[in-house]
């Protein structure tokens, strides 16, 4: 189909002076996408007097490594400025979003099944109820959330004095962790719900009739199917969980924070001589690994994307 | 318990052991559905109950009927000097309609132009989009740095002799809004051109070759034909760009800090600040139940022509 809709062509695709605009037209916009790319990624190799000197958009004259090192792990420059770098919050950031990202993941994928296979009477209702938690705006949660993670630290102090050991309860990764699954649950149900959807059901009528209860028919039948739908679902949850920063400055202030929250600190706290090439490689840092995604499976991400503007 | 026609059950005698498979998917899905109904709909309400209360640096359950919004309400017409209600709803207009307009003709321009039987279209499609998987907060450190009205664009264009270049709207507290526009718009047009793209691959190229055949130009074809018909498509973009502006919140810390005299504020940051710095939760709360307000005006109706089109 998509093929044949392209024997039309456009306004100006009859002729070559038509292409040669549409091409052009192309061409600049892609070096506009990309220019903040290339002025981060230049940015982050100069020394800060390459910087001062002027062109943002030159190569560097002398590559160094430095920013990037500053950057992960901190430390003090020759004037004494010192910073601490994001490598704990990187890791803090990857503690964070691995579990949130399986325990959604997961719950999403059980949760299609039943609203699809399983039905039951107000099924709509539930499903109705779980679709719009994706949309509200976390503002309206984001106060009694705070109470209530408050509530864990008493937990965690009070373990720590009873029993010797708070079990992690008062960490903040723990904290984001719980936030992300509970918000991530209506986007992951929704994902599953609208792929099993079309399953066809046929394959499970026969497999009850073979005697398969609820989760045979779930591990046997649904899942060795599902792994489309579970790369676009890990990857959207990944990528929102990583670039997440309002529950992350809310609910995880101090050391543990993730990277997203660190990168803002380091940009947007220092005084005295603002060093642009630290601050661009601490962004690049904090952005690789959804890029890095990104690029290695972008018709899943987009897929994700599709799927979460509703419109399926 | 009642299973639909999409799972039969296999009539037996009820045991326990039928009973619990019975009841099984219900379980499953129960531990989901409460945290939603708690965690999301329990807490709007708190939230909303908080919005009565004189709550300020603590949770208060102290009401005092409507005083926070009654102050909402007033702050909303106090513009010289600008209340921060005031800068932050104005702020939320002028962003909404420009982030939402720009993003829209610009993602069906893009759209439009790849779909001219593009030789590169993969390649393009790839750098269009990859903003969207950067946190909005890299997105704004590097646009930080681009914008930077003493290093970054302004002296790069000084040193190739356009020397009275100037551009401070970053610094400027009457435009600092506008550079939110634009990082915003560069993050996310990449996701409304995906979207008009899949919309115009759906269409029936038949009825654009009779159209062809009948001899309309190309540009009629698209003004009269194509666009009436991605109308669904404009519909799901323009929800969930607006949905999207609504809660925008990251990108506007990350490039502005709040801007000079909080004067890119909107009402995320609003809700922020009042909430968590200023000890005003009743207010910060009240804030919170109107951005909730807007949205579900805009999502629930959305959502029930969604759902009630997919029953069909």
């Amino acid at each position: 189909m998509s093929t044949a809709t392209r024997e039309i062509a456009g306004p100006a695709g009859g002729n070559r002076g038509g292409r040669f605009i549409i091409y052009g037209l192309l061409a600049i916009f892609a070096l506009l996408y990309l220019l903040p790319l290339w002025v981060m990624v230049v940015t982050s190799f100069k020394t800060m007097s390459e910087i001062q000197d002027g062109n943002m958009l030159s190569l560097p004259s002398a590559p160094t490594v430095t920013p990037w090192l500053r950057a992960w792990s901190g430390g003090c420059d020759a004037l004494n400025n010192c910073i601490s770098g994001v490598a704990a919050h990187f890791w803090a950031s990857v503690y964070m979003v691995v579990p949130a990202v399986a325990i959604s993941t997961i719950l999403g994928a059980l949760n299609g099944y039943v609203l699809t296979k399983w039905r039951f009477r107000g099924h709509k209702l539930v499903f109705a109820l779980m679709l719009f938690a994706c949309f509200i705006p976390f503002q309206s949660v984001l106060l009694p959330m705070a109470t209530l993670l408050g509530k864990f630290n008493m937990a965690a102090s009070y373990l720590q004095s009873t029993i010797g050991t708070s079990l992690g309860i008062g960490s903040s990764t723990l904290k984001l962790v719980v936030v992300h699954v509970i918000y991530g649950l209506g986007f992951t149900t929704l994902f599953f719900r609208n792929y099993y959807e079309a399953f066809p059901n046929e394959l499970i009528k026969a497999a009850m009739v073979d005697g398969a209860g609820f989760f045979q028919i779930f591990r046997r039948i649904l899942l060795p199917n599902s792994v489309p739908i579970i790369v676009v679902t890990v990857i959207f949850q990944f990528t929102n969980i990583w670039n997440d920063f309002l529950f992350a400055s809310t609910y995880a202030p101090g050391d543990s924070s993730p990277i997203t929250m660190a990168v803002n600190n380091i940009v947007n706290t220092s005084g005295g001589t603002v060093e642009y090439n630290v601050n661009m490689a601490a962004a690049m840092i904090a952005g690789l690994p959804t890029l890095l995604v990104y690029i290695l499976a972008g018709r899943y991400f987009v897929r994700g994307l599709m799927a979460g503007a509703v419109k399926g | 318990m009642a299973l639909t026609t999409t799972a039969p059950t296999v009539q037996t005698r009820a045991g326990f052991r039928e009973k619990l498979q019975d009841a099984l998917p219900k379980i499953v899905l129960a531990p989901s559905f409460a945290l939603i109904v708690v965690f999301v709909y329990g807490f709007i309400l708190w939230t909303i109950f908080l919005s009565f209360t004189n709550s300020k640096d603590f949770p208060s359950t102290k009401l005092v009927g409507w005083t926070s919004y009654l102050k909402l309400w007033n702050w909303t017409f106090e513009s010289s000097p600008p209340s921060n209600w005031y800068t932050s709803i104005t702020n939320m207009a002028i962003y909404g309609v420009l982030y939402v307009g720009i993003c829209m003709a610009l993602g069906l321009l893009l759209a439009i132009l790849l779909d001219q039987k593009i030789r590169a279209e993969g390649f393009l499609r790839t750098i269009y989009l990859y903003p969207m998987a950067l946190s909005m907060i890299v997105t704004g450190v590097a646009w930080k740095w681009f914008l930077d009205p003493s290093l970054g664009l302004e002296q790069t264009l000084h040193r190739i002799g356009w020397t009275s270049f100037h551009f401070g709207w970053l610094k400027d507290p009457n435009f600092v809004i506008y550079t939110v526009v634009i990082a915003g718009v560069w993050q996310t047009s990449g996701f409304v051109m995906a979207m008009f793209l899949a919309g115009l691959r759906g269409i029936d190229s038949e009825m654009l070759k009779a159209a062809q055949i009948d001899g309309a130009s190309g540009f009629r074809i698209y003004w009269r034909i194509v666009i009436p018909i991605l109308r669904p498509v404009f519909l799901s973009a323009f929800i969930v760009l607006t949905h999207m502006a609504i809660k925008s919140y990251d990108l506007v810390v990350a490039l502005t800090s709040g801007g000079p005299g909080g004067s890119a504020w909107l009402p995320s940051l609003f809700m922020n600040d009042y909430s968590f710095k200023r000890s005003q939760m009743d207010v910060g709360s009240a804030s919170a139940v109107i951005m909730l307000m807007a949205i579900t005006a805009i999502i629930v109706p959305y959502l029930y022509s969604e759902l009630r089109e997919k029953a069909r």
